[in-house]
């Protein structure tokens, strides 16, 4: 690795009003070194990118690159410099093919009238040749998630980057598919592209990265080499105290019971999956693992009466389920938490209040249907308490919130209504270390209470640490499980891909 | 994402709900200006404060008032209708032409509204089930709509005559100094005010206008939330068209050419938001006060009727440009 500074940032200051965004921050990134960032939410990392972008101006501080100050202006001069920035959310146009995606920017600076899709699609094929096997041709819609990303990253390399920033671009991938994000992130280092890489994730930074920065309130921490630092320091920077445990205790053997909360038999959608049977006992977390678009949403969606045409039988409690409805799978206190905060699982712009009360909005309104502000609020204070949630007031709108405390919000809509059984759909992705291991503490009192709690998730470091067994879905049926010590990201993903090798040769 | 957060908190005039927040920037905003306007016309035109002239300006917003009630919480469920003056004037002729069939004008009064309850259900049909946009659905209702108009009275207006007393009074009369048609347009505006505020029935149109997907997800039955609002404000347009007809005592085909901007202007100058999930009816029936009171104003300067559509367009610019600019300070 080559020690000659591309990018020198000294004592920059932003504000905004009176919170100090960045308060007077030091940061270096050498040619070709992966460089991770690390920070809870509000620590600074997207306002020091932004200025790197030069989406903000900072107050005061310098900038140089290649030994020259200098002053980035707009994201047009950031890209003029070879910055390119890949926001977490993917902002792609989904009804264009994905080469006219990739030069979107060359084709906005591009003098000729008219459009050369030839050349364009030829173009597209060479950068993708290094990437992926993606078919420029197609549009974009028609991609999954982690090709979209894909897309997004080849935007940036087609602009001749000497400095890539890639904000969580994982947190929509698989295992598998991030592991090829690192070998391309590997390639690019490489060949001298300098890379800023944010990301929540320990194990991404441990492995993949060369350096990690940590920030917390606006200030700069720490930069050390991975070699030299213990994830634990790095947490523990992070939040400014230390968290002994990441992950909350397990079952222990006295709290294992025989009594069958949730019982699943043959569960079969027309086409997402088929011949589904699993059972949930009291006290216990299940997890449900599998490759994004295998079936785990689908089928506790399913369950739910969410969406699909299913058949098959659902007993809770001993009682066997006919649900016609979402509104009748809430009545019967089995609620689902979406995996699409906002997409569908908040309303942003509404009172958090509101939003909390949501789900059967008559417990807060009295004989006449009249919403009752008082009891509103109180019921919004309540589970505010239990979840340790952070607002201003309860008026306030939701977006106002970090992603952690948002995330708080969604539960405690969920929790309004008492529920035996909660399916929470990647409960933890984008919510920081801290919210995140009080989530999961969350998880764990529920079941204790008796709550029946169903985590599904990407992460595998997260099903391993939280749940007391993990069921992994493969192709739309469950492949197997795996509980106690068998419980390793090696078994899941065995169960999770290699049968699929099989399936494709069948 | 850290900077919004970092604003909202930097700025403590933000810690109140949105919608009260909306409340106070947004209706404390319009009655200022409607008493500037006010005041200024006062100077302005010696015809102005005269009696005559109030009962006139109120009679002529309250009942686009009712009619903004229903687009307004039709806009807040995330829908809109074109058809609103068309559907008034139907309402209008069809109780008209049952009347001069024979038919006792109550009952006449009674059918149009459930026929217009039933356009209002057809619309909520092709937007719910088959899944079309509501602009189109109700484009394609306006000009059915003004055509059955058309066909009922070929063309021309329908003289009502020997409507009898007691139903002209409705939109005629008054208790004591106080017209019918204000009392009626009052009880609607508290009534549906209260009811938007306060009920859990309601509570869920500002859901699913907020984030359709969120309220699904949240067992709120969505389409049949917008399938009512869409109703609703048919409706409503059913009430309009009978109080106006007894207010003139005939049936006009023509009415209410271009009633749908001024009725969906008023409403977005009150605060409710073309994307669904915002909007208040105090502030809407302030809108259309606003409109009615500058178009009774333009008409007493003696500026050209010509000249009004542009002035009116003018404001619903201003404002929404105003609100925009207002909304992204916010975050």
């Amino acid at each position: 690795m080559q020690d000659d500074v591309i990018l020198k940032i000294s004592n920059l200051s932003k504000s905004f009003g009176p919170v100090k965004a960045l308060c007077g921050v030091d940061f270096e990134l050498r040619k070709g070194e992966i460089h991770a960032i690390a920070g809870e939410n509000g620590a600074g990392k997207s306002t020091l990118m932004n200025v790197i972008d030069g989406i903000l101006q900072p107050d005061d501080g310098q900038i140089m690159l290649d030994g020259k100050p200098i002053k980035i202006t707009s994201p047009t001069m950031a890209q003029r410099l070879g910055i390119g920035f890949v926001h977490q959310e993917i902002a792609l146009c989904p009804d264009v093919s994905v080469a006219e995606n990739i030069f979107m920017a060359k084709t906005n600076v591009s003098r000729s009238w008219l459009m050369d899709y030839k050349k364009l699609e030829h173009e597209a094929r060479d950068v993708f040749r290094q990437l992926s096997n993606i078919d420029p041709a197609v549009l974009v819609k028609n991609l999954s998630i982690s090709n979209q990303q894909l897309v997004e990253i080849a935007k940036a390399l087609t602009l001749d980057c000497r400095i890539l920033i890639l904000d969580e671009p994982t947190a929509a991938l698989t295992e598998a598919e991030a592991q090829t994000l690192f070998g391309i992130m590997r390639d690019l280092a490489d060949r001298g592209i300098s890379i800023i890489y944010i990301s929540h994730r320990m194990v991404e930074i441990f492995d993949n990265c060369d350096r990690v920065s940590v920030f917390r309130d606006g200030q700069h921490i720490v930069t050390q080499n991975v070699a030299e630092i213990q994830p634990s320091d790095v947490v523990n920077a992070m939040v400014g105290r230390v968290i002994d445990n990441l992950y909350p205790e397990k079952q222990t053997e006295d709290e294992k019971s025989d009594d069958i909360l949730l019982d699943v038999r043959n569960l079969t959608e027309a086409t997402r999956f088929r011949n589904v049977s699993f059972s949930l006992k009291k006290g216990e977390i299940l997890g449900i693992a599998g490759l994004i678009g295998a079936g785990r949403s689908e089928i506790a969606k399913g369950i739910c009466r969410l969406e699909g045409d299913v058949s098959g039988e659902v007993w809770l409690n001993g009682k066997k389920l006919t649900l016609r409805s979402y509104q009748d799978s809430i009545a019967e206190g089995m609620v689902y938490l979406s995996e699409d905060r906002k997409g569908d699982g908040v309303f942003l712009d509404l009172p958090i209040s509101a939003n909390i009360s949501a789900l059967k909005p008559d417990q807060v309104a009295n004989g006449l249907g009249l919403i009752q502000s008082a009891s509103e609020e109180a019921q919004a204070e309540a589970l505010g308490r239990k979840l340790n949630l952070k607002y201003g007031s309860l008026s306030d709108p939701v977006s106002s919130l970090s992603g952690g405390n948002q995330q708080k919000v969604a539960l405690a809509k969920m929790l309004s209504v008492n529920p035996r059984l909660i399916f929470l759909d990647e409960p933890t992705r984008g919510v920081d270390v801290g919210a995140k291991a009080e989530i999961h503490r969350i998880l764990r009192d529920l079941a204790r209470d008796g709550v029946g709690i169903v985590v599904i998730s990407s992460e595998l470091p997260e099903l391993i640490g939280v749940c007391d067994r993990v069921l992994v879905v493969r192709e739309g049926h469950i492949s197997g499980q795996v509980t106690g010590e068998d419980m390793t990201e090696e078994n899941i993903m065995h169960l999770a891909s290699v049968m699929d090798a099989q399936a494709t040769v069948a | 994402m850290d900077n919004t957060v970092n604003m909202a908190q930097a700025n403590p005039s933000d810690s109140t709900s949105p919608l009260k927040r909306l409340f106070r920037m947004r209706e404390t905003g319009l009655i200022v200006i409607i008493l500037a306007l006010f005041l200024i016309m006062s100077f302005a035109s010696p015809y102005f404060l005269t009696w005559a002239n109030m009962r006139a300006m109120s009679m002529a917003f309250a009942v686009d008032g009712i009619l903004v009630i229903g687009m307004t919480i039709l806009l807040i469920s995330g829908g809109i209708d074109l058809s609103v003056g068309s559907v008034t004037a139907l309402a209008m002729v069809i109780a008209g032409w049952l009347f001069l069939s024979g038919v006792d004008p109550w009952i006449a009064s009674a059918m149009s509204i459930a026929l217009c309850t039933g356009i209002g259900a057809f619309m909520g049909f092709f937007v719910t089930r088959v899944g079309l946009h509501h602009f189109i659905v109700s484009l394609a209702i306006m000009v059915i709509a003004r055509g059955a108009c058309l066909l009922f009275t070929g063309g021309r207006p329908l003289g009502l005559y020997t409507l009898p007393p007691e139903f002209k009074f409705i939109g005629q009369g008054s208790i004591g100094p106080v017209p019918i048609v204000i009392i009626i347009f009052l009880v609607f505006v508290i009534a549906f005010d209260f009811m938007l505020r306060r009920t859990t029935m309601f509570r869920k149109v500002f859901y699913t206008g907020s984030n359709e997907k969120a309220a699904a997800y949240s067992g709120i039955r969505t389409k049949k939330v917008i399938f009512l609002t869409t109703t609703l404000c048919s409706t409503l347009c059913g009430i309009a068209g009978i109080i106006y007809m007894a207010r003139f005592g005939s049936a006009q085909p023509t009415f209410g050419l271009g009633l749908e901007l001024t009725i969906i202007a008023a409403a977005v100058i009150g605060g409710a938001s073309l994307n669904g999930g915002s909007g208040s009816i105090l502030g809407a029936i302030l809108g259309v006060i606003l409109l009615s009171l500058v178009s009774s104003s333009l008409a007493l300067l003696d500026v050209s009727v010509y000249w009004q559509d542009i002035i009116r367009g003018s404001i619903l610019l201003s404002a929404v440009t105003i609100d925009h600019y207002l909304n992204k300070r916010r975050g």
